[in-house]
């Protein structure tokens, strides 16, 4: 698959396996810029793994690399993600 | 911060064709029964998952067609070099099976209890979730001030052309515009969404609408910069980008 220009509703399910609850209403901070907003909104791109972008400077917020029953994520790019956990779908 | 996460809890479920409905040339509906299926809010997403005989996987994200409360629906653009949407548009027949799981996504939602204006922006197949805002409001008998613009290519290329038809009026106003090529006779909007069709359309910035844009990546970036610059608040505006290819 190519890399495309996406955003975090495109990538709901893989951060809703991974974090166990929805994300895109989650608030992020980027540790680049300081701009803070929700997950939903910002830019992905999907290669071999994703990529999570701010919208504003295009710093690399977060990478996941999923592998069966395993994902790797780097959360270094967000200096905070506030979200509201609760079980279910 | 960096590690190894266990994965969450997200079960897929078997899915039914119940019915295939063509809506373009390139555009299908499935109406699938799905056991177990809870139910969802407007715009929300779903993930197909598709396994070959060799036990290679592909996944897709689709937007829901339906209004919560009416049997669960997608509806499919074929993108021709695409690994799912080909079979989902023109193989898939009824009864036949595939893996689902959702509903997905809490970003792009409308509430049918909100009273406040809303403004649909939604070129080609990005009308999907769009739709399930307006069926949602037709199906709760709501009046709000819902305004849908949608651009095509052409007047063939229009999904659900009739139903809007009938849906409009009551408080839903469907504006068309069609990029390619238009009908003799047409007298609707033939270009690109600008400024001066988003100010026609309207809500106007000063109502504060909601606003809901959806569609190719750059039909996403030019309309919300535009409506920031027509006044809009930007938190005010929920964009979904598609990308080119990769169904």
């Amino acid at each position: 698959m190519d890399a495309l220009t996406l955003d975090g509703n495109a990538v709901a399910g893989l951060l809703h396996e991974v974090f166990g609850t929805e994300m895109t209403v989650a608030t992020g901070t980027c540790g680049s810029c300081g701009a803070s907003g929700q997950i939903g909104a910002v830019h992905v791109f999907r290669s071999a793994g994703v990529v999570l972008r701010c919208s504003w400077c295009g710093n690399v917020l977060a990478k996941i690399v999923r592998q069966e029953m395993q994902a790797c994520v780097d959360l270094s790019g967000l200096s905070g993600l506030a979200y509201v956990h609760h079980t279910g779908a | 911060m960096a590690g190894t996460a266990v994965l969450g809890r997200l079960t897929w479920l078997v899915a039914e064709v119940a019915a295939a409905i063509p809506e373009t040339e390139r555009a299908r509906t499935l109406v699938l029964d799905a056991p177990g299926w809870s139910s969802h809010r407007a715009g929300q997403h779903l993930d197909v998952r598709l396994t070959a005989e060799d036990g290679y996987q592909a996944q897709r994200s689709y937007s829901i067609a339906s209004a919560p409360g009416e049997p669960l629906a997608i509806t499919v653009e074929r993108l021709e070099d695409g690994e799912v949407s080909p079979y989902l548009v023109d193989e898939a027949a009824e009864s036949d099976g595939f893996e689902i799981r959702g509903p997905i996504g809490g970003y792009f939602v409308w509430e049918p209890t909100d009273r406040r204006p809303v403004l649909l922006v939604g070129g080609g197949s990005g009308v999907v979730p769009l739709m399930a805002m307006i069926r949602e409001r037709a199906a709760a008998g709501s009046d709000v001030d819902m305004r849908l613009l949608y651009s095509s290519r052409s007047w063939d290329d229009v999904i659900y052309r009739d139903e809007l038809g009938r849906l409009a009026g009551r408080g839903l106003t469907v504006a068309h515009t069609l990029t390619r090529s238009q009908p003799d006779g047409w007298n609707g909007y033939a270009r690109r969404v600008d400024a001066e069709m988003l100010t026609d359309v309207g809500p106007a910035s000063g109502d504060r609408p909601h606003v809901y844009v959806c569609g190719p990546t750059p039909l996403v970036e030019a309309v919300a910069a535009t409506l920031v610059e027509l006044g809009h608040e930007p938190q005010r505006i929920k964009t979904e980008r598609f990308g080119p290819t990769g169904g």
